[in-house]
């Protein structure tokens, strides 16, 4: 297959070009609406009452206290669910409303509709509720493995197991082990989860909500509803950030029953603290590694065990173990391989997609694991990867072929060889702490660590995985024009500009509007796994393609394009695109050619840290990434520096403290994440080396980032200190707690 | 009855319960849903409004601690140079901190305060962007201040 370069259009448009954001404007003046500016005169506010214990029976549930306040027009519980009682993206295990027993803190239980936000709040703390508490299973690594520990959830306390097997030497001269810990984060989107559901006069209901998916929502919705799925419509509105958060329902159900019940349209927004409760985070994990190789540094066998979290229901588990167990050695060429991931149900809160997705995990893991092999074998940090890194042709550890460009030994030396910054001044908020003044220098040491992930793109293990598109061509204003219609959700990364261009290149015609995301058109399937430029933008390409044949058709007899579209009407084709077919892992072996496309990305961090209080400043981190051909130089920076920013995060400060089952630190001022001041300024250098399977040539761009970013800030501060800080987040006490020990 | 001057217009609002934050007055009462709710405890900075001028976390003030005050919200900026930078910059991605981050923007532009990039980022780091567009914030926010 050729590789289509796309044409640039004179006025600065199509791929390749900076184009601004159509929906910039409405978002710098306040006009663009999210989901949770929606409004509808005499619509009606919900509410949720969630468990406050982590497993517990419930004996009785009283819903007579509510329904007694003026103001209130229902309450409903899992009774009042019309159709199937459960659901889930994967298995579905999930109640929409708990029966009989809660397993996690903030399981749905009730329902309140009101005619204001907060008499739907007290309403719902009025309901009555006997629980009868149950110890709570919270040890995954326990819970898994110890039979006598009762199950959690009706498969047992084990999501999956996958097993890697490769070769069956494991000695080496040089071995390294390590156990590591990656704590649980949250995606924390800035918008806080909410929809608006609309009662219809054909007994359905119109649902805008801010997703990742809208066709699996409704695939979810409908039977829980009882309704047949076109009686359940939804259209994308405003969303605030995704991350992941948003692929699991929050409260789709609950508003669509709410408004079926009363009549009436029914708004929910979560507040901050709610919204902790109400969407998955991303799996905590437990991993020992092994490595093994000669003196060369060279590896000769990598055996690691990676235990996930996945908390009370499913949601995406299975799919991201079997992430981290086939990208579990990372981008290196290992020729024994002997790993298990496992993915676990507890009573801890549920976990499922967040960038990166199972492949964040295992790449701290394994990059810290890198570092000390380094050191053992008396290498630099670059040089140990640089001997052990993949090439095109080389194999994973599921035995699949790269068979695409994969220079990661040239990017690893591209990164070594960017300048570094120099000393901080003495500019107090340059220092670690700021302008706290918790040092003017002293006690301040500087470390440097690099850090390489590899992330599959698209969804894999032989998911059917496609995109559609509606393109039309008709006259407005007497001009051609393009309308671009999918089911694709637009949650900040851009993709609205990436279907413009894609539009503005293929057809030559500027003017190009995108449709409002609905369920009118086919599925695009979500907006994760870095998917959306590859399978969605194939779709527009695809499409724009079949249109453009049939104008080319009929303006061969000379007329033009303006002509024909008004003598002949509107041109429109339907496409659906799917990406190379990708195959299940071998459930004994881990083998099998389980992605289609896999994205590189290689950090390296400079950071300043007080050794004494273990205050860390992050000085600057550069990056270099592969994303196959640039189809929006501005918006794919932000991409990385986004990426990036969760990388620092999941590194330095963000954690959800989960003891005994519960959530300690719900809320913005508990759970940190990245300021302006914590993020420091970034060195990119991007390259193009296409992918000859993908639209232009692209990669997914979104996610890798957010993989190498991690590791190479444990690194630098590990370098910085000296200490082997195995857990992130490295909190302060791990350094200045042992730095006085 | 208390008056809220909002992007000069005068809204007479009745405040039966005075706990009425003035981040829900203005969402839900007036209509004026650019200013955006991103925690309700202070700890984001999407709902910065500027009130006679200075930047204030809409969420914690009260809306009859407005009596008498200019409140100004996104809507009330009339093109001014920050949103058509942000726009060029691409200093946001979902866009949900961007009201915030503008009128924060305006504010420190109004306090002098955008000397270098070092005081852009202590002066603008009460607002939280997840989505990680701090540097074309920096940049946005330097291009305006060099030029004002
Ligand atoms: S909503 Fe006011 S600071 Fe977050
Ligand atoms: S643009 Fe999404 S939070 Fe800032």
């Amino acid at each position: 297959m050729s590789i289509a370069t796309g044409r640039t259009q004179e006025t600065g448009q199509g791929i390749g070009q900076s184009l601004l954001r159509p929906d910039g404007t409405l978002k710098v003046t306040g006009e663009f609406a999210y989901s949770s500016d929606l409004w509808l005169d005499g619509m009606l506010w919900g509410a949720t009452l969630r468990s406050p214990h982590p497993s517990a029976w419930i004996r009785s549930i009283d819903v007579g206290p509510a329904l007694k306040v003026p103001g209130v027009f229902a309450v409903l519980t899992h009774e009042d669910v019309p159709g199937e009682k459960f659901y889930g993206l994967e298995h579905k295990d999930q109640p929409v409303l708990a029966i009989d027993q809660v397993r996690y803190q903030g399981e749905p239980i009730a329902l309140v509709a009101a005619d204001h936000p907060e008499t739907a709040r007290r309403a719902a703390d009025l309901i009555e509720v006997v629980y009868e508490v149950r110890e709570a299973v919270t040890d995954p690594r326990k819970a898994a493995f110890d039979l006598t520990i009762p199950p959690v959830s009706v498969h047992g306390n084990l999501v999956r197991h996958q097993p890697v097997r490769v070769g069956g030497t494991f000695t080496a001269d040089v071995v390294v082990t390590g156990e590591y810990e990656v704590g649980m984060q949250d995606q924390a989107f800035l918008g806080p989860e909410s929809g608006l559901a609309v009662p219809a006069e054909d007994g359905g209901v119109d649902l805008y909500i801010a997703t990742q998916w809208l066709h699996v929502d409704q695939d979810q919705i409908a039977p829980c509803l009882n309704l047949p799925k076109d009686k359940v419509r939804l259209t994308l509105a405003g969303v605030g950030g995704a991350f992941g958060a948003r692929e699991d329902l929050s409260m789709q159900i609950h508003a669509s029953m709410l408004a079926l019940r009363t009549g009436k349209p029914v708004k929910f927004v979560y507040g901050r603290e709610e919204s902790f409760f109400g969407h998955v985070h991303r799996h905590p994990a437990w991993m020992r590694y092994e490595h093994g190789a000669d003196r060369d540094g060279k590896l000769v066998y990598v055996k690691a065990e990676i235990v996930l979290d996945g908390g009370a229901y499913t949601s995406s588990s299975p799919a991201v173990v079997g992430n981290a167990a086939s990208l579990g050695v990372g981008p290196y060429e290992v020729p024994n391989v002997f790993i298990d991931a496992y993915g676990t149900y507890t009573n801890n809160p549920p976990c499922g997609a967040m960038r990166g997705f199972g492949a964040v995990q295992a790449c701290y893991a394994y990059e810290s694991q890198m570092d000390r092999l380094a050191e053992a074998c008396g290498l630099s940090p670059v040089e140990i990867r640089v001997r052990n890194a993949v090439s095109q042709g080389s194999l994973l550890a599921t035995g699949q072929v790269i068979d695409t460009p994969a220079p990661l030994a040239d990017m690893l030396r591209e990164l070594d060889a960017m300048p570094l910054p120099g000393p901080s001044s003495l500019d107090l908020r340059e220092l670690p702490g700021g302008v706290a003044q918790t040092t003017h220098g002293e006690g301040v040491r500087r470390g440097i660590g690099y850090g390489v992930g590899i992330k599959n793109i698209c969804f894999s293990e032989g998911f059917d995985d496609y995109s559609t598109a509606r393109v039309r061509v008709e006259l407005l204003g007497d001009e051609p024009h393009v309308l671009v219609h999918t089911a694709a959700a637009e949650v900040g990364q851009g993709l609205i500009m990436v279907k413009t261009q894609i539009a503005q290149t293929e057809l030559g015609i500027d003017r190009v509007t995108i449709v409002p995301a609905d369920t009118t058109v086919g599925s695009a399937g979500s907006s994760s796994a870095s998917r959306q430029s590859y399978v969605t933008g194939g779709a527009v390409r695809a499409a724009s393609l079949a249109v453009k044949e049939r104008l080319d058709a009929l303006t061969a007899d000379g007329r033009s394009l303006t002509q024909v579209l008004a003598e002949e009407g509107p041109v429109e084709e339907t496409r659906e695109y799917r990406h190379r077919r990708t195959f299940p892992m071998d459930p004994l072996t881990g083998q099998g050619d389980s992605h289609t496309q896999l994205a590189l990305c290689v950090h390296r961090a400079v950071v300043d840290v007080d050794v004494e209080l273990g205050l860390i400043k992050v000085v600057e981190l550069a990056a270099v990434q592969d994303v196959g051909k640039i189809l929006n130089p501005l918006a794919l920076e932000g991409q990385i520096h986004g990426g990036t920013a969760q990388g620092l995060g999941l590194a330095l400060m963000e954690e959800i403290q989960v003891r005994d089952g519960k959530v300690l630190n719900p809320s913005f001022t508990d759970y940190l994440i990245p300021t302006i001041l914590d993020m420091p300024p970034m060195k990119l250098s991007i390259l193009e080396n296409p992918d000859p399977h993908a639209p232009y040539g692209l990669r997914g761009a979104g996610e890798p980032p957010t993989l190498s970013s991690t590791p190479a800030i444990a690194a630098a501060v590990r370098a910085a200190t000296g200490l082997p800080l195995s857990r992130v987040p490295i909190r302060p006490d791990d350094i200045a707690l042992a730095v006085l020990a | 009855m208390t008056t809220l001057t909002v992007n000069g217009t005068e809204y007479p609002l009745d405040l039966a319960d005075p706990r009425v934050t003035l981040l829900d007055a203005l969402r839900d009462r007036l209509d004026l849903t650019g200013t955006k709710k991103g925690c309700d405890q202070g700890a984001c900075g999407a709902c910065t409004v500027l009130c006679d001028g200075r930047r204030i976390l809409a969420c914690l003030t009260l809306a009859a601690q407005c009596d008498g005050r200019e409140i100004t919200t996104i809507e009330g900026l009339e093109s001014h140079p920050l949103q058509d930078a942000f726009v060029r910059h691409d200093a946001f991605q979902c866009g949900y901190c961007t009201s915030g981050q503008i009128m924060s923007a305006v504010a420190l532009l109004g306090e002098n305060r955008a000397g270098t990039d070092a005081d852009i980022r202590e002066y603008m780091s009460g607002n939280l962007c997840r989505c990680g567009a701090y540097s074309n914030i920096v940049a946005a926010v330097r291009e305006v201040a060099r030029h004002a």
